[in-house]
């Protein structure tokens, strides 16, 4: 029976000692521990989340920088196509200016040449008319000395309208 | 090296265990053969039982005759007057002081009595520093002086990893925060119960230890002393009383989906309910009390049956010290795992019983389904 038997004093004393304990680390002990594990629990899973966002960003980073680089690539080679074309356009329509500018002049030396030529073709026209002129004149003023002349030159020129 | 230091450490206090055991109990045969009948055998059931009930005094060894033992104050309030004296007055229980004296057999056998004038005896209000309230004092100073500091470490370290006796001390309270307290009680209302889980649980595991190192001031079968399991599971009991929400107390007292006539005109159901209330922390107490005490009454049996092998024979005591120290030893480690379990149960059971007062109202829908 003994061992079943509590003693009175034990009870007070345990309930005086354990109200205390309990106080004491309810209120000095318990509460910086559990919230220090729960900061540091917090701390930890802040960091892993913040390295999976870092690493996600780090892999679209990359991505990003592949796509830009690839885009770069691209850019050159079509801003180098670009240039390529407007090279040749410019050599081809500086070639075909020049072809023209050259027909042009060519085409102006010519129409000039003609014109002179016509020019002195007409001054020589003018200048041999009127030496024939002049001497048709003088041989006129030879061969109709007399009026009998006259009349058989006259008759000639009729009988050569008629003829006509 | 650590590890062998404590191995070490462990079985210095085992030998020296049995060396006391063996002392007190060739003191006491001393004893009986002197003052008593002189044929009266050594008894292992009274000297097991002297050792694991409170006592007056702190008995240490006996050596030769003389006993050597701490005196622990007595407290006494009786017919409106206070009397404080040393336990030794009583001079190791053989003789009165001021009419009162440790009652050596009946009901109140090992408390102090005063005597009437016609024999029976008269229990004073006994308020003595025992044995185990003198033990509790120390492990509960211990308590309060280790986590005071661990808590200190706690602050020091504040988002880093725990260093020395805080990362041994964190795997428990994690255990219990984590296993215990969220496991049973959930998500919204683990936090309140925490610390009082944690004071349970760790006073629970250090009574335990120390009741295990039999050197002064420790060994003391605290948590195997039925008082101090009715105090913890009185605190329990409390605890759920105050903070038992209405679903709790309307599932006791009108619990639904039970046919109408168990609850009316005889509340049947009511009562086997509050029967369940009563009972929950009943049984914490027997559990604890019962297994802790179990452990010590085992250790001590087989050191007993050293000098009941020893009675008839030099060479059959010796020979059976073998296999005794073998199976203390043993059993001394599975003590150690007893420690822990015993203070996992209770903190566990404790913690279920609190997620049952605090539990939402759940029910609507097996109603619904009823109807």
């Amino acid at each position: 029976m003994e061992l079943v038997n509590p003693g009175l004093g034990l009870i007070f004393w345990m309930i005086v000692v354990f109200s205390a304990v309990l106080f004491i680390l309810k209120k000095f002990a318990w509460p910086s521990i559990l919230q220090s594990l729960k900061d540091r629990e917090q701390h930890i899973e802040e960091a892993l989340h913040l390295a999976d966002v870092t690493h996600e960003e780090m892999k679209k980073l990359k991505l990003d920088n592949e796509v830009l680089l690839k885009e770069a690539k691209e850019e050159r080679e079509a801003i180098m196509n670009e240039a390529r074309k407007i090279r040749e356009k410019l050599i081809e329509d500086a070639k075909q200016k020049a072809n023209a500018e050259a027909d042009r002049i060519v085409e102006s030396a010519r129409v000039q040449i003609e014109n002179e030529r016509k020019a002195a073709l007409m001054d020589i026209k003018n200048q041999i008319a009127d030496i024939s002129i002049e001497i048709a004149e003088k041989i006129l003023r030879e061969k109709l000395q007399t009026p009998k002349d006259h009349e058989q030159y006259i008759q000639r020129v009729i009988d050569s309208k008629q003829l006509n | 090296m650590r590890f062998t230091k404590i191995a070490f450490i462990t079985t210095s206090f085992l030998l020296l265990f049995s060396l006391l055991s063996t002392q007190h109990i060739h003191a006491s045969e001393a004893g009986h053969d002197e003052h008593e009948a002189p044929t009266k055998a050594f008894k292992p059931g009274d000297m097991i039982i002297s050792h694991i009930v409170d006592s007056y005094e702190w008995h240490i060894a006996n050596i030769g005759h003389t006993h050597i033992s701490v005196p622990l104050p007595v407290i006494l309030y009786d017919k409106n007057q206070w009397h404080v004296f040393m336990s030794s007055k009583f001079k190791h229980g053989q003789e009165a002081y001021l009419g009162y004296e440790i009652a050596k057999e009946g009901a109140q056998k090992g408390k102090i009595v005063r005597f009437e004038a016609d024999g029976t005896a008269v229990l004073p209000y006994d308020f003595s520093i025992t044995k185990n309230v003198f033990a509790v004092f120390v492990s509960s100073f211990l308590l309060i002086v280790i986590f005071l500091s661990v808590a200190k470490s706690y602050r020091k370290t504040k988002k880093h990893a725990p260093k020395g006796f805080q990362s041994i001390a964190e795997v428990a309270i994690l255990f219990v925060r984590d296993e215990i307290a969220l496991a049973t009680i959930g998500k919204k209302h683990y936090e309140r119960f925490a610390p009082y889980l944690l004071t349970i649980f760790f006073f629970i595991f250090f009574n335990n230890l120390l009741g295990l190192i039999p050197v002064f001031p420790f060994g003391a079968n605290i948590t195997g002393n039925i008082a101090v399991t009715g105090v913890l599971s009185l605190f329990t009991f409390g605890m759920i009383l105050i903070s038992g929400n209405k679903n709790y107390w309307a599932h006791i007292f009108n619990t639904p989906g039970v046919p109408w006539w168990l609850k009316l005109p005889l509340p049947l159901m009511p009562i086997i309910e509050l029967v369940g209330v009563v009972t929950k922390p009943f049984v914490l107490m027997i559990r604890l009390f019962a297994n802790i005490t179990a452990g010590h009454i085992i250790i001590l049996g087989f050191i007993s049956l050293i000098f009941v092998f020893g009675k008839t024979s030099l060479a059959a005591g010796y020979g059976m010290s073998v296999l005794s120290i073998t199976m203390s030893v043993f059993l001394y480690f599975l003590e150690l795992l007893v420690a822990f379990i015993q203070a996992y149960v209770f903190t566990l059971l404790s913690s279920i019983f609190l997620g049952m007062a605090v539990e939402e109202h759940h029910h609507e829908e097996h109603e619904t389904h009823h109807s």
